[in-house]
């Protein structure tokens, strides 16, 4: 963290602005995708793609800037209407999408993209568009010879196969409020003359005077005039200034608006010209309710005197979508303000905060040993001091919090992606979008929702002529939902195919020798063998499967963030995998237990009960295994300190506590401690990173008294202790 | 006291700075660069399934230091347990650990010339973390290679 050279710290800004962007980017698309085509989601796409070709001319990333500026003039003729946004444009949005996805991220890393692959999408693009203007072409030349009596009103769907349409290219398409005859060209001059201030305040001419493009070709002459000596010129000293004729439909305000941000800073006139001379003095007239609705005399389109219309056009509502042109200088309007911090220093206020939790419950223990009633000032004080570290631990945890939006994106993709690769049409639905998880959470769960997300559509989903046959619509849908519950994030991946073929999938696990053959199993646990490693349902490898990577993975994936993963299948409509997961890595509510000499914290999610243990309890089965009777079940019990090490097996556990651990597979099995000491939140802290993984330990943290203690991965020690441990016959392994 | 030394080691790289400590009844060395700290024994918490030489894990400011006993580590027997025991922590690479010593002596300046290659017994696994051997006031000196000394993660993991 020597010297950070600052263009790359500006550059590292300008890909966090890319993917907000991008975000923004699918938002618009899946709008559309969804039948909105307002003018303002239309400009959201455009400008995003327009910003990202924009900062990356800035640092020179030729590629991405090469394919934002065509993917633009594509989409530009959405935003004219002169393209129409079908389903198949969209998806070919979307795709456009993805591929500026990946040359983002290849431009952050420096790699380089198969040129082939963005020239095939540019391609496709284009071809919208060829053909299109070829259309226009066609028509224009054809229909040169005659007027058009009437044009569309609506602003969209302006697929106006005329001659004039093409003429109202620039019209701002988001004001509906203006009829088409004031799109006639009507226009202004402009006489721009910055003063020094606009410069020192980082005003930058050339961008507004590129924004006046949004309305109309504007003829730009430079104003010299004012142009001293060499010796006399004073750099800071605004001299040069602008005349623009500019060829417009748009009012005056509008154009005024482009130098609303540095009013007072230059000298600006704007007059209309070209204008009816029923309306001589433009200044003195309420711009507000009236339209300029004559033609340009001097224009060459014949004048559209078959739709004259004076215009009291109805006067813009406040609330309408600003212009253009306004819009694009001020990229996130109302969106809340936030402050970009490194992920680095909140690491560290998290940590810190962690210290202080322990810290606090070290005060805590002291002061207790000391002996200080609790209902004295001290201790009432400690009290709020012990409030008072929950609650900021808690605000801290918010700040690394973000919402599942981003990830669902990716998922989105990724269907988009996979059901072409099986030919399957595929409807992708997400629910819960701003559900907020840990940042660290949220990119460990990509790669696990990717497969079973893929796994979805693959195995899932039946194929059209399946689905026709079952009586389902052809379009598959999977659902993407997130959602807190109980402390816990539960994601859900759901598709509404034909079920888990349980047959099917016994069968496989019988064939690769996972199961013994014909065992009586119930569906759940037929269901959990899809976890079991080496198991894969697909007979025939699709292009999907056969990565290598299996649902145990996931599985495992998933553990690793303190997380479960469950199946429920329904045949013939559906399979729904939940993933639930902690809010977050960093405190876990845990069981603070000693055994055998040690102090152990046993997660409270994993515990579904608790109870001493009394000899009436306790049954004998074969020479190794001890049962406990809990109601009318039988649970086989682990010695804990046993399993770690900590002491040879005991003649009795008679008095001793059990924590009954309940499995992802539903089996349980009673886990034997000396003594529960507490309930409480605990920091944790890895053990992976300082020394390596250990079998049944999940992660460490820090006592009241600054002592280590281990955090129990009960699921992991129960699986170890089936397979190595003196009880591996036991069923309850089958599946852990 | 040591100041020119260190700046003799900056300018001259054959020469390095060691610190050297007591396992049982021999003597061990380390490169100084790689010691963080050095601090008193503290009771460890045992990691289950681990090697004997891994004592546990202790609470270094709010992070997890896995400890090593260096004399279970070498297969020497230790000496007394005293007070004046204490753990050096070091750093190899991205990897923290504290190694349990019987007591820190001293620290001297050696130049590459001055090392000699241990002699090969492959036999002795031990062998495998001293680097190499050096005289330092009459007295044979082990050189640690702490690379060696410590568990990877990877293969202790089982």
């Amino acid at each position: 963290m020597a010297d950070i050279d600052p263009m790359a710290e500006i550059r590292a800004s300008f890909f966090i602005e890319c993917e907000e962007l991008l975000e923004s980017l699918q938002d618009g698309l899946t709008a559309m995708d969804d039948g909105d085509f307002d003018s303002e989601t239309i400009n959201v796409c455009f400008r995003a793609v327009h910003s990202i070709k924009g900062g990356a001319g800035a640092f020179g990333l030729e590629a991405l800037v090469r394919f934002a500026h065509r993917f633009e003039t594509v989409m530009d003729e959405i935003r004219n209407g002169r393209l129409e946004p079908t389903r198949d444009t969209i998806s070919l949005f979307f795709r456009g999408a993805d591929v500026l996805f990946d040359l983002v991220r290849a431009s952050r890393d420096d790699e380089s993209l198969d040129d082939a692959t963005v020239e095939l999408i540019l391609v496709d693009l284009e071809a919208l568009v060829g053909a299109r203007l070829a259309e226009e072409e066609a028509e224009e030349a054809e229909g040169a010879d005659f007027t058009p009596m009437s044009l569309s009103l609506d602003p969209i769907d302006g697929d106006d196969h005329s001659g004039f349409a093409l003429m109202d290219l620039d019209a701002p398409l988001d004001d509906p409020a203006i009829p088409p005859t004031s799109s006639a060209p009507a226009g202004f001059k402009i006489a721009f003359h910055p003063a020094a201030e606009l410069f020192a305040s980082g005003n930058e001419p050339r961008h507004m005077l590129a924004a006046l493009r949004d309305f109309g070709e504007p003829h730009i002459t430079c104003d010299l005039s004012n142009l001293p000596d060499l010796t006399g010129l004073v750099p800071e000293q605004g001299v040069v200034g602008w005349h623009i004729t500019l060829e417009t439909s748009a009012r005056k305000e509008e154009i005024a608006e482009v130098f609303e941000f540095v009013d007072g800073l230059c000298e600006l006139s704007i007059e209309a010209t070209g204008s009816a001379p029923a309306l001589p003095d433009l200044e003195s007239i309420d711009l507000e309710n009236i339209v300029i609705p004559g033609p340009r005399p001097d224009d060459d389109t014949p004048p559209q005197d078959a739709t004259p219309e004076p215009a009291p056009a109805t006067p813009p509502s406040a609330s309408s979508p600003p212009a253009p042109a306004k819009s694009k200088d001020k990229s996130t309007g109302s969106a809340k303000a936030t402050v970009r911090v490194d992920l680095d220093r909140i690491e560290r206020l998290v940590n810190l905060v962690g210290e202080l939790v322990i810290n606090q419950a070290m005060l805590s223990q002291s002061i207790t040993e000391a002996g200080v009633p609790t209902n004295s000032a001290v201790g009432s004080g400690l009290e709020e001091f012990l409030q008072l570290t929950r609650d900021i631990q808690e605000s801290v945890m918010m700040i690394r919090a973000q919402p599942v939006k981003s990830l669902f994106q990716r998922m989105s993709r990724i269907i988009r992606e996979s059901s072409a690769m099986v030919g399957k049409s595929v409807r992708f639905v997400t629910e819960g979008e701003q559900t907020e998880i840990d940042k660290t959470v949220l990119e460990r769960l990509a790669d696990p929702l990717t497969h079973m997300v893929r796994n979805a559509v693959d195995h899932g989903l039946e194929n059209t002529d399946g689905r026709l046959a079952a009586g389902k619509s052809a379009d598959g849908i999977v659902t993407l939902t997130a959602a807190h519950k109980s402390g816990r994030v539960v994601l859900e991946v759901k598709d509404d195919g034909s079920g888990i073929n349980r047959e099917r999938v016994k069968q496989i696990a019988e064939d690769k020798g996972l199961i013994p053959p014909g065992v009586q199993m119930q569906d759940q646990e037929i269901d959990n063998l899809l976890f079991l490693p080496g198991f894969s349902t697909a007979t025939e490898v699709s292009d999907l499967s056969g990565r290598g990577v299996g649902m145990d993975v996931v599985r495992s994936a998933i553990q690793a963030l303190g997380g479960r993963v469950t199946i429920t299948s329904e045949p013939g409509s559906g399979t729904t995998f939940s993933i639930s997961l902690p809010l977050t890595l960093a405190v876990l509510d845990g069981m603070v237990v000693e055994t055998g000499g040690e102090t152990l914290v046993v997660p409270l999610g994993s515990i579904a009960e608790t109870l001493t243990l009394t000899a009436a309890d306790i049954e004998q089965l074969g020479a190794d295994t001890t049962l406990v009777r809990i109601r009318e079940e039988f649970v086989p019990i682990l010695d804990l300190a046993v399993e770690l090490g900590f002491r040879t097996p005991l003649e009795g556990y008679e008095g001793r506590s059990v924590l009954l651990i309940t499995s992802e597979d539903n089996s349980r099995t009673a886990l034997v401690v000396d003594r529960i000491v507490e309930q409480r939140q605990v920091v944790i802290k890895g053990l992976q990173e300082s020394y390596g993984r250990v079998a049944g330990i999940a992660a460490a943290t820090i006592l009241g008294n600054g002592r280590i203690a281990l955090i129990l991965d009960p699921t992991d020690l129960i699986a170890s202790a089936g397979s190595s441990g003196p009880h591996s016959a036991q069923p309850f392994a089958i599946a852990g | 006291m040591n100041i020119p030394a260190i700046e003799d080691t900056e300018q001259d790289p054959s020469r390095q700075e060691l610190l050297s400590f007591h396992v049982g009844l021999q003597e061990y060395s380390i490169d100084i660069i790689s010691v963080r700290e050095i601090r008193s024994w503290t009771e460890a918490t045992p990691l289950p399934h681990a090697p004997p030489y891994v004592r546990g894990v202790i609470n270094l400011r709010g992070t997890v230091l896995p400890i090593i006993d260096l004399a279970k580590r070498l297969a020497i027997p230790a000496g007394e347990k005293t007070d004046r025991n204490v753990i050096v922590v070091v750093q190899s690479g991205d990897n923290t650990v504290g190694l349990l010593v019987d007591a820190v002596s001293d620290i001297f300046t050696v130049s590459d010339s001055e090392l000699q290659a241990p002699p090969d017994m492959s036999s002795d696994g031990s062998l495998k973390c001293v680097r190499a051997l050096t005289i330092y006031e009459d007295r044979m000196l082990r050189v640690l290679d702490l690379a060696a000394v410590l568990p990877q993660p990877d293969s202790e993991a089982a």
